[in-house]
């Protein structure tokens, strides 16, 4: 059989590999085929019968969105009896529809809209009464209308194929088949809004968005989610400064069209009541607001006075600041206080994996080897609860390319259901267990792991010796928490190392150790809440906080800056497989400043220099010193993500082993963050715990 | 008891045991040569099975009429996936009531031409798919089936043959679109009674995604006839490409109403008279419904014919299931289109937008129209909206719904132009519905 197909469309001639969908190779011609049902990636339905073509030597008209291309075929797309087919399914699909668009929140980004404006008649002539039925709640964030559904099953396929659920269903036949929930009259589901999403009209809307505006009143601004560390791309719509829906419908970034309540929903923190949008500097014992200048000047009197006699300053990092930030944070804490004293709530061990890989290319996972690679070994890791985009992505690599997928988790996870084979262990026996799959994974032809944080230190090099001993190429990825987890470690916020892995002369306190010293003098806090967990040994440290919140670490402040959050700052972040994105501020909330810019003032006010904060410069020199980061600009100014190089060269291990200890979220979890999002809080399942979701 | 008096003119091949008592009992059937067409098939390579059938020229009774024999060769039987054998009693198609008889009087037969296509496509498990309403069928059939276990027909080793079946009462949930094929596979399956895409066929990938052999109960029932006396002797019953007997099913204004047994080739004309006794109330016969309500409409002038799949389709119109009705000069063919539509509203899975939004329109359409409000436009509308169902749908359901409309807003526009402005239904005599 040859490897391509001739056909000619409307006279062109067009090739295409056997087996493509004629709705599809046409497109290579510019011809479009119009489409409700068919949705790239999902399963065939055939039943909007939008895409209707003649195709010469066949009686009745033929379904281009299930027809493969045949050598020789001749497709005719705009001939009367096409057009007047299509005429003939928008009508039938208004039938029974509204017209409620002047207050349906698609309105103007409608698909049904659009093809009645391109294929429709101009007026009705259906003179019957409309069936009605009322509209319906399913959860916080699913509403549905089933006026306006016109049964395209593409939710349907979104929730069972693209989420592992089957959430949704249909009830009932012919014109009053009607899209049901799980649990009847409510969902209980991962609440992702993909099926809302995907909805080409307005039948399915979210609790967070409706009837708030209408879309082209909307700026769009594309950033990177900030809550895991899958590093989603998602599109924010933005009107009057607020933040009022989240999406990735142009499928730019690495994450195509997905994202999970987080990054679709839970943008909502922004502009929480209880947002600082002041400094506030502790007088009488109490915190009050108090102008930039004041607080800047009282950190940078006290600092200035504790690094005078010597005192011990401890500084604690954030997972959700750029990269930039960081860098500029260790090099303040290195440079200007004096100390290595530096740390963040690290969370999978990722030095010592680049040091068990060092030199070797190809040995570091990229999202879309979830997707694209033959097999994935998912080792301590509830990947649909904490990883929402990489178990995306391992679903649709069964789904299309038939992956395989292996599973070594304590107990059941979702992935059993798709995977080739799943083991369970406990606590200790993680790399005892692959022994049970060691003969099927080396029949693979290459391999994915991705370890959460019960693979640490040696165990991470016995892995790699694993992985070794299967005699096929593997890539690895450490599973981490938050959007920059992984910028934290690779820009220095370790007490041993600095900005890409170097060691640095004497390693300073850990986090844990900063927080048991008793006699620790300064604390400074930037967007992390280690006093949530843990308890502060020294009896009165002069305590800093920059954060969005008054956290329990911010209780504790002497000064409290009000933090811009990732949607209100540019710079980059680094997912937790060292993929590069770039943020853009999607608003600005009055009050707060970016960390960078804090850290910036308090250089200053300290009369330091560190040179300018500004986040594209300080990127340059991350790229010029930071091993890895010479990443092409180019591809993360166009909103691209570029992953870093590897390492090749010794990763030093700190010089006391601790416990890494990962915040494992879920779905309807983010740290301290998610307790300001509403929409976590709100639905049902949270707290995710309850949610089991398999 | 019969449901109708058998009638002396009857070609009887399929209904010949149609009347003995106790039918279920296989003793009684193999007192009657029953099983013995199974008992030669078992002596014969499946090849000369599937060979003697499409040499009986049977064509499948379900409703699409395709060539049976031609059917059972496309099933891969070689292939290593178990490969199921189902029979469609899921008989829905409103004017048919025939499988509903050969299940009641003549069960044997029906399981003994399942055992046969079971052998030819080396299948060895049935299901036979009967429709939610039979309740008592579906009792009765069990206990045929049951008996047939009990007397060494069904089961392991059958008769020491060496050959294995079992066989399934599976029952529908009262879905017509479930007697389409694919439906009903899902359907089995538990699943929702939705059509699937075809390619591939079931023949091919069926029940479970395994090779499926479907057919009618007549269809079935036909095949130990075929085997016992050679598909020469069946398809000479018949017209040529259109082999036997068939069953038909005969309704609507004629004086003797029920199901008879007729060779193909049967002129349509002389069987209302012989068989149905003319058109009740010595009326004027108006139109036909040849097969089954899908069927086009045909006119009293249309109807002198005879009755095979090729001059019905060359007719325009199709002998479908076999379920005939008659329509006398008195009858509303606007009401007609809307008894019929309103069934294919109910019945319209939802699957595909053209039959879930289409039949509804129309069946709204023309309950407006009927009452007294209908609108000149209308009737071009009708056709149209039909139009773009027919042959634009998912399966063949909005084919169904179409085509009968169709046929009768063309034959008949008078009758429609007969109710506009408010005049009352020329037949019924009732003022138009006061407008709301
Ligand atoms: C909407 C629809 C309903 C059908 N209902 C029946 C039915 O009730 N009984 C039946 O035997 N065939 C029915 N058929 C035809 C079947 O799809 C199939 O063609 C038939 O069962 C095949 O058997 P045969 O070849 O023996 O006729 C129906 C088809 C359609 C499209
Ligand atoms: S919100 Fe997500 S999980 Fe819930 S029904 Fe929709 S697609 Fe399924
Ligand atoms: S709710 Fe939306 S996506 Fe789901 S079937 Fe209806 S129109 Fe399609
Ligand atoms: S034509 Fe479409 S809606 Fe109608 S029964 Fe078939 S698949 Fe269902
Ligand atoms: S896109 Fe082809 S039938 Fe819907």
């Amino acid at each position: 059989m040859s490897d391509i197909v001739h056909l000619t469309v409307d006279g062109k001639a067009i090739e295409a590999p056997p087996g493509t969908l004629l709705i599809n190779a046409v497109k290579r011609a510019g011809i479009e085929i119009p489409a409700f049902c068919y949705y790239d990636g999902l399963k065939l339905q055939a039943a909007c019968r939008m895409c209707l073509v003649e195709v010469e030597k066949t009686p009745k008209l033929q379904v281009a969105c299930t027809l493969p291309v045949a050598e020789g075929m001749v497709v005719h797309t705009d001939t009367p009896t096409v057009h007047e087919a299509r005429k003939g399914m928008v009508e039938f699909l208004l039938t029974n529809h509204p017209l409620d668009c002047p207050v349906c929140d698609k309105g103007g980004e409608c698909e049904l809209q659009d093809m009645t404006f391109r294929y429709g008649f101009g007026e009705s002539r259906f003179l019957e009464q409309k069936q009605h039925i009322d509209e319906k709640q399913w959860s916080a964030v699913v509403y549905f209308d089933r006026p306006r559904c016109i049964n395209c099953y593409r939710c349907i396929r979104v929730c069972d194929e693209g989420m592992g659920l089957t959430a949704l269903g249909i009830t009932n036949r012919g014109v009053l088949a009607e899209i049901i929930p799980n649990e009847h009259d409510h969902l209980n589901c991962d609440e992702c809004g993909m099926c809302i999403d995907i909805c080409p009209v307005g039948a399915l809307t979210s609790g967070m968005y409706r009837y708030k505006t209408r879309p082209w009143e909307m700026k769009h601004v594309g950033t990177i989610c900030t809550h895991c560390s899958n590093g989603c791309k998602t599109t924010l719509g933005v009107r009057n400064d607020e933040i009022i829906r989240g999406n990735n419908r142009d499928r730019s970034g690495l994450n195509g069209e997905f994202l999970c309540i987080k990054g679709r929903y839970a943008f909502d923190f922004t502009h929480h009541a209880e947002r600082l949008q002041s400094p506030l500097v502790r007088r009488n014992g109490k915190l009050e607001a108090a102008s930039w200048s004041e607080a800047l000047a009282e950190v940078a009197k006290n600092w200035t006075a504790i690094k005078q006699r010597g005192g011990r300053f401890g500084v604690i990092g954030s997972t959700r600041t750029t990269n930039e930030e960081n860098f500029f944070l260790q090099k303040f804490a290195r440079q200007v206080l004096g100390t290595n004293n530096i740390d963040h709530h690290r969370s999978g061990d990722v030095p010592t994996l680049l040091d068990a890989l060092s030199g070797r290319t190809d040995a570091l996972a990229t999202t879309a080897d979830f997707y694209e690679r033959k097999a994935v070994l998912i080792v301590g890791a509830d990947l649909s609860q904490e990883q929402p985009f990489l178990a995306w992505q391992v679903r649709a690599n069964v789904r299309h390319h038939n992956a395989h997928i292996y599973v070594a988790t304590p107990g059941p996870v979702r992935e059993d259901r798709v995977a080739a084979a799943s083991v369970r262990y406990q606590e200790g026996g993680e790399l005892a267990s692959l022994e049970n799959l060691r003969e099927k994974l080396r029949a693979e032809p290459e391999l994915v792991v991705a370890f959460g944080d019960a693979i640490q230190g040696d165990a991470v090099r016995q892995l790699v010796n694993f992985g070794d001993s299967l005699g096929v190429p593997v890539k690895y990825v450490a599973l981490l928490d938050y959007s920059n987890s992984r910028g934290a470690l690779d820009m220095g916020l370790l007490p041993h190392l600095g900005p890409g892995y170097h060691a640095v002369d004497t390693p300073g306190m850990s986090l844990a150790a900063m927080l048991a010293d008793e006699s620790l003098d300064a604390l400074w806090v930037v967007g992390a809440n280690p006093l949530g967990r843990h308890v502060l040994a020294a009896s009165k440290p002069f305590v800093v906080v920059q954060d969005l919140f008054l956290t329990d670490t911010a209780e504790h402040a002497a000064v409290v800056f009000p933090a811009a959050s990732a949607y209100e700052k540019s710079g980059t972040v680094t997912n937790l497989c060292g993929e590069v994105q770039r943020l853009e501020a999607a608003i600005k909330v009055a009050g707060t400043k970016p960390d960078l810019e804090i850290f910036g003032l308090l250089a200053r006010e300290m009369g330091a220099n560190l040179g300018i904060w500004q986040a594209s410069k300080i990127f340059e020199e991350i790229r010029g010193s930071v091993r890895g980061y010479n990443i092409p600009l180019p591809i993360l100014t166009t909103g691209g993500a570029a992953q870093t190089a590897a390492l090749n060269g010794h990763v030093p291990a700190p010089p006391r082993a601790e416990r890494i200890q990962a915040a494992h979220n879920t779905l309807f979890t983010s740290g301290s963050l998610g307790q300001f999002s509403r929409t976590l809080q709100v639905v049902l399942e949270a707290p995710g715990a309850l949610y089991q979701g398999r | 008891m019969l449901y109708n008096e058998p009638n002396p003119l009857e070609t009887r091949v399929l209904t010949k045991r149609f009347g003995i008592p106790n039918s279920e009992k296989a003793e009684v059937y193999v007192a009657n040569g029953g099983y013995q067409a199974f008992l030669k098939a078992t002596g014969m390579p499946p090849e000369k099975i599937i060979e003697e059938v499409k040499v009986s020229n049977l064509r499948g009774r379900g409703g699409a009429g395709f060539p049976t024999g031609l059917k059972w060769s496309f099933v891969p039987r070689t292939s290593p996936k178990p490969k199921y054998l189902i029979c469609n009693a899921d008989e829905s198609e409103p004017g048919t009531c025939k499988d509903r008889l050969l299940m009641e009087y003549d069960p044997h037969q029906l399981i003994e031409g399942m055992l046969i296509g079971g052998l030819a496509v080396d299948s060895h498990k049935g299901y036979i798919y009967i429709r939610g309403e039979y309740r008592y069928l579906i009792t009765m059939m069990e206990h045929a089936i049951d008996d047939a276990y009990a007397h060494g027909w069904l089961g392991k080793n059958i008769q020491g043959t060496g050959f294995d079946f079992d066989l399934y009462v599976h029952t529908g949930a009262g879905a017509y679109e479930c007697g389409e094929e694919t439906a009903l596979l899902d359907s089995i399956e538990g699943k929702r009674g939705v059509p699937r895409m075809k390619p591939p066929f079931p023949a091919v990938a069926g029940a479970w995604g395994c090779p499926t052999l479907l057919n009618n109960v007549e269809t079935y029932s036909a095949v130990p006839n075929i085997i016992r006396d050679g598909g020469a002797a069946f398809a000479a019953l018949g017209t040529p490409k259109n082999g036997g007997t068939r069953l038909v099913c005969l309704s609507g204004h004629v004086n003797k109403p029920g199901v008879y047994e007729i060779p193909l080739g049967y002129p349509m004309l002389e069987f209302i008279e012989k068989f149905g006794g003319g058109v009740r109330g010595g009326k004027k016969l108006k139109a036909v419904i040849p097969g089954g309500s899908s069927c086009p409409v045909l006119t009293a002038s249309e109807c002198d014919i005879i009755m095979d799949y090729d001059t019905l389709a060359k007719a325009g119109s199709m002998l479908g299931s076999g379920g005939m009705v008659v329509i006398d000069e008195d009858t509303c063919m606007v009401k007609a289109a809307l008894r019929i539509m309103r069934f294919y509203a109910h019945e319209s899975c939802g699957w595909c937008v053209p039959c879930r939004e289409g039949t509804t329109w129309l069946r709204k359409m023309l309950q407006r129209f009927h009452d007294g409000m209908g609108q000149a436009s209308d009737i071009p509308i009708i056709g149209q909206v039909s139009k773009n169902m027919l042959g634009r749908t998912f399966c063949a359901l909005g084919d169904a719904a179409a085509m009968p409309t169709i046929s009768i807003v063309e034959k008949f526009r008078e009758e429609f132009e007969a109710h506009l402005d408010g005049r009352p239904c020329p037949y019924e005599h009732k003022p138009a519905m006061a407008l709301a």
